[in-house]
């Protein structure tokens, strides 16, 4: 019996032959995200294609899984739902407190002109993503989540949880998103340290590390210092937590070698979110120059500003403030108060697993603030 | 006259094919769970990155089919579906595993590749192989230049070999005699 690959060899080639030449455009040739929006961006057809086939999959496994764990934990895992109940009512007590004594602080002027300065360095908007599939391979340090062009994301938007920075977007389809994660060797941060207030650049390495660049030799770095975006890189927020210093040591060249454990779980990520509307891009462009802030970012303190005053005058005013303040004073470091204010608002309410949504952050709500940028506006 | 030693067990090489479902499943299924295996479980199978299973499918369908053409154009398939989940150019993994397909065709015409210590032997060496050339790419082409972490890939190499005795046997299933 002739076989049914030597019968149809010749079809079977000329399908080959197409198909490899058809293969080798959708390579070359990029198509838009979206055909109703050029600015969206365009993506390899290849890319399209495998994503289109693969991550429709992965969602249907995604959506099993949750569904068999819903079911377990919906219906047959009782005393595990009890005792869970017990938790999230100590837990919410806990909350209930903290939330009266944030608000007990908020209302004294100092504290609460430096929340609401951070308030203005922090995003507005975000949106939920659940993470489905990755590259599969340690030489592409690459996350899907279930969130795409169509839920108004875009190539480059940072993407966080509420512990800290996970990355940023890459490619941007319809229904998904690419996420490159900070430690893939490619990506970059711009970064800045807690207490010495060095900038520097995070990158990862093959290894999945996260290391802290262009810091030099001479600098005094510890260990246990906070590493946080510095907003420079017009991606990553500022003020957001990267990662804690972990180990330090003298590089060949001029610079340190600082080696970071990162804030977020990187290896554990289920959902993220994703910063939609960056507030510090907006308000830097406006305001390039702003001699309080500069002063707030080289000094550990709060600084005191005056309600209005022309823009010459209330920078030095500003900094001549904090400056005695920071003599007088030593008020608590205002990056301390910052995790405290985004965590309640960050983390969704109901089930954030079941309905990513789109989450408010404390810079949704503007609120008059000395240093925001119509105030400082020179008059 | 080709004069070549053939170092096989028996008097005449097994020529296998694979069903068009076979051909199409198995390396969209590696494809599939390498991508899916490592946030399955919320990351606690991370190290599912150490694992090529479509490396794996590229090795065992060069080796059985022992068609160098065939052995490339199934690792140029299934190293550019794997380029595309990367966000890195497409075309990295896809000549790399071209190499390795041809490779373990050409090689299976002259070696018994049909026991485990084979297996994993030139699992091993084809997983070498195939780092070997992504870097070569990455750094000649792409102009990459990162560090090559070679004491973690031969660990990997060797749990590769190791997961390859397991896979192979499996995929024996879907073999038919030519």
């Amino acid at each position: 019996m002739e076989s049914f690959f030597s019968r149809y060899r010749n079809p079977m080639i000329l399908g080959l032959v197409l198909l490899l030449q058809v293969f080798g455009l959708a390579v070359q040739v990029k198509r838009p995200i979206d055909p109703r929006n050029p600015e969206a961006g365009s993506v390899r057809m290849i890319r399209l294609w495998i994503s289109g086939v693969i991550t429709p999959i992965e969602r249907v496994f995604v959506a099993t899984g949750s569904w068999f764990g819903q079911g377990w934990h919906d219906y047959l895992n009782i005393g595990g739902l009890r005792r869970e109940n017990r938790e999230l009512r100590e837990q919410n007590e806990q909350l209930r407190i903290q939330q009266t004594r944030m608000e007990e602080d908020a209302a004294q002027g100092r504290r609460l002109q430096a929340l609401l300065d951070f308030k203005q360095h922090f995003v507005s908007q975000t949106i939920a993503a659940q993470v489905i599939g990755s590259s599969g391979t340690e030489l592409s340090r690459i996350l899907y989540i279930d969130r795409g062009a169509k839920d108004g994301l875009r190539s480059d938007m940072a993407v966080i949880t509420p512990d800290g920075v996970v990355g940023k977007l890459k490619d941007v389809f319809p229904f998904t998103a690419q996420v490159l994660v900070m430690n893939d060797a490619s990506s970059g941060v711009g970064a800045l340290l807690e207490k010495s207030r060095l900038h520097g650049v995070v990158k990862g390495n093959t290894n999945g590390d996260l290391i802290l660049e262009h810091v030099m030799v001479d600098e005094k770095v510890e260990p246990g210092e906070r590493v946080l975006t510095s907003g420079g890189d017009r991606i990553y927020p500022k003020g957001l937590p990267i990662g804690t210093v972990a180990q330090i040591s003298s590089g060949n060249d001029l610079f340190l070698n600082i080696c970071l454990r990162p804030a977020a779980d990187l290896n554990r990520l289920e959902e993220v979110l994703v910063v939609t509307q960056p507030q510090l891009a907006q308000a830097d462009s406006e305001n390039p120059v702003k001699a309080a802030d500069i002063l707030a970012q080289r000094l550990p303190g709060v600084t005191q500003k005056p309600p209005e005053s022309p823009a010459g005058v209330k920078a030095g005013a500003a900094a001549t403030a904090a400056a005695s303040n920071q003599k007088a004073n030593p008020a608590p470091a205002l990056s301390q108060a910052k995790p405290k204010m985004v965590k309640p608002k960050v983390v969704p309410q109901n089930n954030p697993a079941a309905t990513p949504a789109q989450v408010d952050t404390p810079a949704s709500q503007p609120a008059p603030s000395p240093t925001s940028p119509e105030v400082n506006k020179p008059q | 006259m080709n004069a070549g030693v053939i170092y096989t067990s028996r008097e005449e090489i097994e020529v296998y094919r694979f069903n068009l479902v076979a051909t199409l499943f198995v390396p969209a299924v590696a494809v599939l769970l390498q991508s899916y295996l490592p946030v399955a479980f919320h990351g606690r199978l991370h190290f599912f990155d150490v694992f090529d299973l479509p490396l794996l499918v590229t090795i065992f369908f060069g080796v059985a089919r022992r068609n160098p053409i065939a052995g490339s154009i199934t690792g140029c398939l299934i190293g550019l579906a794997q380029d595309a989940l990367t966000h890195n150019y497409l075309g990295l993994f896809g000549i790399a595993k071209t190499f390795v397909g041809y490779g373990a065709s050409s090689l299976a015409t002259k070696i018994d590749v049909e026991n485990p210590g084979s297996r994993f032997l030139i699992t091993v060496g084809f997983y070498m192989i195939h780092r070997i050339a992504y870097l070569l790419v990455q750094r000649g082409m792409v102009l990459q230049d990162l560090p090559a972490n070679w004491l973690h890939s031969i660990g990997a190499a060797l749990a590769n070999g190791l997961l390859a005795i397991v896979v192979f046997a499996v995929l024996d299933k879907f073999k038919q005699r030519a």
